[in-house]
């Protein structure tokens, strides 16, 4: 697969020149994502995360304080000659959802506000139509074409949001801690919205969260820690490594704690389990073992 | 707090309803030229019965309608008073008189046709407007008439975008404050106590949090808009587009028609001329 996002040694601080050396948000990062990739940045508050997302679409303060090389499907935007038209280019191919869902939507009407991108587009009425009712399908809120966003769920909300994006058609799509302010079932059901626009749609995904159970089902792990990369690989190989993941200031998901309460206790578990299906099997393995 | 309605949109399907935006827009400003315009006893019946009419196609009920005056009460009954007493008639007799107060048939005819004017004029734009077309739809009727405007440099798109947002976030920012207040509410604050200056002074606790919180949502949702490529109007395009049916035009000519008729009856002496 082809590079979709090269990042390359990232350095970014807020503010003015003077106080740039202490506080560096992003130092020194190097990331690369493919095309139809699904990758899950983790990392506690101040870890940068946020940062990173902002500068990936150059919605940001301080835009000039950013040093080093972003390549989004080859074209460098923090060059120079990054033009008003390149980053509208730019906010074409890559989309954004934020935290707060109120603070996303534009529209009196559910329809109207998955319409906004499209319409900015300039497209075709028609096509924008076309777009709206796919999109509205894709995250299950057809019903609620009609409706006014104040009226729905912060999980509903946030599913309109997603299709406000998908109706733009970009190719990869920025979810910057868009769970954070859901409800359970809420997370749930973004999270199921973004595995399927990278499974069924092919679009490249790219989440930032501090919930360690979402970034189980991606399909490689960042963890940043301090604006460096502290840990990156599959979610097999980050969860495995509790020390590490732990002097970044996170904790293991849920279900890799079980295993490794387990361990402690004197089970005889080899492996790693990081999902609820992963941890059954192991556990049903290392009982029937220990019954012999 | 989540149920409340936007306007006084009364959600319903009729003729009204269905009307292109643009065209009430235009006979309401028709309407209300007509109330002024209009000067004699014919002029003002044929007025009255249109605004009958526009009350029976919008499929209004009549307790709702009525309902939106009473905030004009109290205008309507001193216009009235201030007509019918302080209304002076050279050379006539007094039909009644008391005090300094003298009552001539002038005077109860002005009040009539002030009275009549207010009225109809307010229920007339109420049934074209507020309550058959949602606000949106109204915002968006006039960037759409208004956008001639824009060659000569007026902000027309902007000033559309300013007040649908503003629609939007109407019911999240009153959801906000109620919320500051059952914050400051269980800190011990009292809101409904002691005299006026004391009760604005113990509004500033829940303004301050509100006006924090909503440039903070400003921030984000300029973020958001530029995200997803918005850059003013230029260039931009619509997915609803408005079409006027020929039944809107059929309205529109005969509405301008009416307005015909009604200043032309100033013409003719029918009735009681002012």
């Amino acid at each position: 697969m082809a590079e979709f996002i090269e990042i390359k040694n990232l350095h970014f601080s807020y503010g003015k020149e003077e106080s740039k050396q202490q506080d560096d948000v992003l130092c020194g990062v190097d990331l690369t994502v493919r095309k139809g990739e699904y990758v899950a940045i983790l990392g506690r508050n101040g870890s940068g995360k946020s940062t990173l997302a902002k500068l990936l679409n150059l919605v940001i303060d301080d835009l000039e304080n950013a040093s080093g090389e972003i390549l989004v499907d080859g074209v460098n935007i923090l060059s120079d000659d990054m033009t008003e038209d390149m980053a509208f280019e730019l906010r074409k191919k890559v989309g954004m959802v934020f935290q707060n869902p109120d603070n996303q939507l534009v529209a009196t009407v559910v329809e109207e506000d998955v319409a906004f991108g499209p319409e900015n587009l300039g497209l075709d009425p028609k096509e924008i139509r076309r777009r709206v009712d796919e999109a509205l399908d894709t995250v299950g809120m057809s019903e609620f074409a009609k409706r006014e966003p104040h009226r729905l769920s912060g999980g509903q909300k946030q599913r309109v949001a997603i299709a406000g994006v998908i109706a733009m058609m970009p190719d990869c799509i920025i979810f910057d801690e868009s769970t954070a302010m859901l409800d359970p079932v809420g997370r749930k059901d973004i999270v199921a919205t973004m595995e399927k626009l990278n499974r069924e749609h092919g679009i490249t995904v790219l989440t930032i969260t501090h919930y360690m159970e979402e970034a189980v089902r991606a399909d490689r792990v960042v963890v940043l820690n301090h604006g460096k990369i502290a840990i990156e690989g599959t979610p097999e190989q980050v969860f495995s490594d509790a020390g590490a993941l732990r002097a970044a200031g996170l904790e293991l998901p849920q279900c890799a704690q079980l295993i490794e309460e387990l361990i402690k206790s004197g089970m005889s578990i080899k492996e790693c389990g990081i999902t609820p299906e992963d941890c059954a099997r192991i556990i049903l393995l290392a009982g029937g073992a220990t019954c012999q | 707090m989540k149920n409340i309605a936007l306007g006084q949109y009364y959600p319903a399907r009729s003729p009204l309803h269905r009307m292109d935006p643009r065209i009430k827009l235009i006979i309401a400003v028709l309407y209300i030229v007509a109330a002024f315009l209009c000067k004699n006893l014919l002029g003002f019946a044929l007025l009255a019965a249109s605004v009958v009419l526009l009350v029976i196609l919008s499929r209004v009920p009549l307790k709702t309608v009525l309902g939106s005056l009473k905030m004009v009460v109290f205008i309507l009954v001193l216009t009235v008073a201030i007509n019918i007493f302080l209304t002076k008639e050279e050379g006539a007799e007094p039909l009644w008189s008391f005090w300094i107060f003298e009552v001539y048939t002038k005077g109860l005819y002005s009040a009539l046709f002030i009275a009549l004017r207010i009225l109809s004029m307010i229920i007339g734009t109420c049934m074209l407007l507020t309550y058959t077309t949602t606000p949106i739809a109204l915002t968006d009727a006039l960037e759409r008439l208004l956008s001639p405007l824009r060659h000569l440099k007026l902000p027309v798109h902007e000033f559309s975008m300013m007040m649908s947002i503003a629609l939007r976030f109407i019911p999240t920012i009153m959801e906000e404050a109620e919320k500051i207040m059952a914050a400051q509410k269980a800190r011990g604050a009292g809101f409904t106590e002691g005299n006026l200056i004391k009760r604005i002074k113990s509004l500033i606790p829940i303004l301050i949090p509100l006006f924090a919180s909503v440039f903070r949502r400003a921030f984000e949702l300029a973020t958001a808009m530029t995200c997803r490529c918005y850059r003013g109007g230029d260039g931009r395009t619509r997915m609803t587009t408005m079409r006027m049916h020929a039944m809107d035009i059929i309205v529109l000519i005969v509405s301008v028609a009416a307005l015909a008729g009604i200043v032309s009856c100033n013409y003719w002496n029918i009735g009681y001329t002012l």
